[in-house]
């Protein structure tokens, strides 16, 4: 650096962008965060490195780039607080791990309770949670106020503030630099990194599949491992596999850059907004899904405005902040609000998919079990309850309570 | 937010509708008949696909009836709407599923 006129360097490339070879042991489809994860634990743990993670646009610009960033464990259920647990727990070693800053920041999350009934589940999900080993506490409003002291708990609202369930281990990373730091470690592990290569079929021969095809050209393969979220269904169809899942936009969005004022995480089911305030100052909103099934990348501003009115109830001191960017992004959504991840009738074709709201908190923990089933042609134990056929069986994993829009 | 047109009202707000869901799904003949498998299909599983797609809406605020759409959900234009009874359009039919 010399002089005032000199500007930031450039920064060094994270990753190669080799062209697809003719053969990979594994292809991965969707370069997403959890496809950049599957592919680096497959190196990391397994020893798997001809592998591809094919990429239809660029890496992690669908919703690794447009999610809330919320990270917790404190779901319900035995089987989710099982892998949520393991993930958070990778999260809090991941930048040793990666050898690249993620920001990751355990400043807590609040999941308020608006009335007596959310206030026996939120107690009930506090119990079970501490069973399972994940901390968690039931605040009252003024145990809320102590947390987060611009929440207004008057109870004078629609829906006052009667308490709240908190996860001191639950915070938020930088998705960014999460993606990133995946991609350049499964990148000098020996794994391709594919953009601008969109799947547009799948080979099978005699119910195993043996090749992808792409618009980069076809590529054999002995495994094909899916991870594309909202996009699952448009795959699967592919193979004439029909998935429980419907696909929906979820809208975000940011205020302009603030003091800091927010130092932690709240969300309400009740009201449909879940907030925090990112590393550089902006809020970060999420809100509902859109009801509508829907492929496009937006959503309906009557959504945000709702989305508005909830947050400015429980944060007065928004009223004045400007709104700088709103977005969409496509969530796989269940029937159980719980993920597929798992074997497929296909041989050799495996499934990660029907995250909906929820998938960046699992980035690293379904990362390592997706890497397990792949490579083992067998579940890992914290995604063996997560099957297709589940909903044949009727052991579904229930988590509207827990996972349900606020995420 | 996008105009809607209701089959009865003409178009409004999409703010006074709720979306039904895939359409055209019948309740299975012979019930006690059926596997398990057929009725995870029936309960769980609905078409998924980016392209023109025939779906439910209810005119929640306005007339309170139902009728189906065929709608992209690639683009979410909407291009046929029609009433409940009344066959599917045939622009959105090869593609719907």
């Amino acid at each position: 650096m010399t002089g005032p006129t000199a500007v930031p360097e450039h920064p060094e490339f994270l990753w190669r962008n080799p062209e697809p070879k003719p053969f990979y042991d594994i292809v991965v489809v969707g370069g997403g965060g959890h496809g950049l994860a599957t592919a680096y634990y497959l190196a990391r743990n397994h020893g798997i490195t001809n592998v591809a993670v094919l990429e239809k646009g660029w890496l992690a610009g669908g919703n690794m780039a447009r999610n809330t960033t919320i990270i917790r464990s404190n779901y319900l259920w035995d089987e989710s607080s099982a892998i949520y647990e393991h993930s958070l727990k990778l999260w809090e070693g991941l930048e040793e791990d990666l050898g690249y800053p993620i920001l990751f920041s355990q400043r807590g999350v609040l999941n308020l309770a608006h009335s007596l009934q959310d206030v026996r589940d939120s107690v009930r999900r506090v119990n079970a949670n501490r069973l399972n080993g994940v901390d968690a506490e039931w605040v009252d409003a003024a145990g809320v106020k102590e947390l987060c002291p611009i929440v207004n708990i008057s109870p004078d609202v629609r829906y006052p503030v009667l308490g709240a369930t908190y996860q001191p281990r639950g915070g938020i990373a930088k998705h960014d630099y999460v993606a990133w730091g995946f991609a350049r470690r499964a990148d000098e592990l020996g794994i391709d990194l594919i953009q601008n290569c969109a799947v547009t079929g799948l080979d099978v021969i005699g119910g195993k599949v043996v090749g992808v095809r792409t618009t980069r050209g076809d590529i054999a393969t002995g495994k094909v491992a899916l991870a594309a979220a909202g996009h699952s269904s448009v795959l699967a169809s592919m193979v004439g596999l029909r998935l429980p899942i419907q696909s929906h936009p979820l809208q975000g969005l940011v205020s302009e850059l603030l003091e800091p004022v927010h130092p932690t995480v709240v969300m309400s089911n009740a009201v449909h907004v879940y907030v925090s305030q990112a590393h550089k100052g902006e809020l970060v909103m999420g809100a509902g899904i859109d009801s509508f099934n829907g492929y496009g990348q937006r959503g309906a501003f009557h959504i945000i405005e709702r989305q508005m009115s909830a947050a400015l109830e429980l944060f007065p001191i928004f009223a004045r902040a400007h709104l700088l960017r709103t977005w969409a992004g496509i969530v796989d959504t269940t029937p159980d609000a719980s993920p597929i991840v798992g074997l497929t009738p296909i041989e050799n074709l495996y499934l990660n998919c029907g995250w909906g709201t929820g998938g960046f908190k699992a980035t690293p923990g379904v990362g390592w079990c997706f890497a397990h089933t792949v490579a083992h042609d067998k579940p890992h134990p914290y995604n063996a309850p997560f099957t297709l056929e589940r909903f044949t069986s009727g052991a579904l994993v229930d988590e509207h309570g827990a996972a349900a829009v606020a995420h | 937010m996008q105009l809607i047109s209701c089959p009865w009202c003409g178009p409004r707000e999409e703010a006074e509708y709720h979306y039904g869901g895939q359409a055209h799904v019948a309740y299975p003949h012979e019930v006690g008949a059926l596997s398990d498998a057929d009725w995870a299909h029936y309960l769980f599983f609905r078409d998924n696909p980016r392209g023109p797609f025939a779906e439910r809406w209810v005119h929640a605020a306005g007339c309170r009836r139902w009728f189906n759409a065929v709608r992209d959900t690639g683009t979410h234009e909407i291009l046929a709407v029609y009433r409940i009874g009344e066959p599917q359009p045939e622009l959105g039919r090869q593609a719907s599923r």
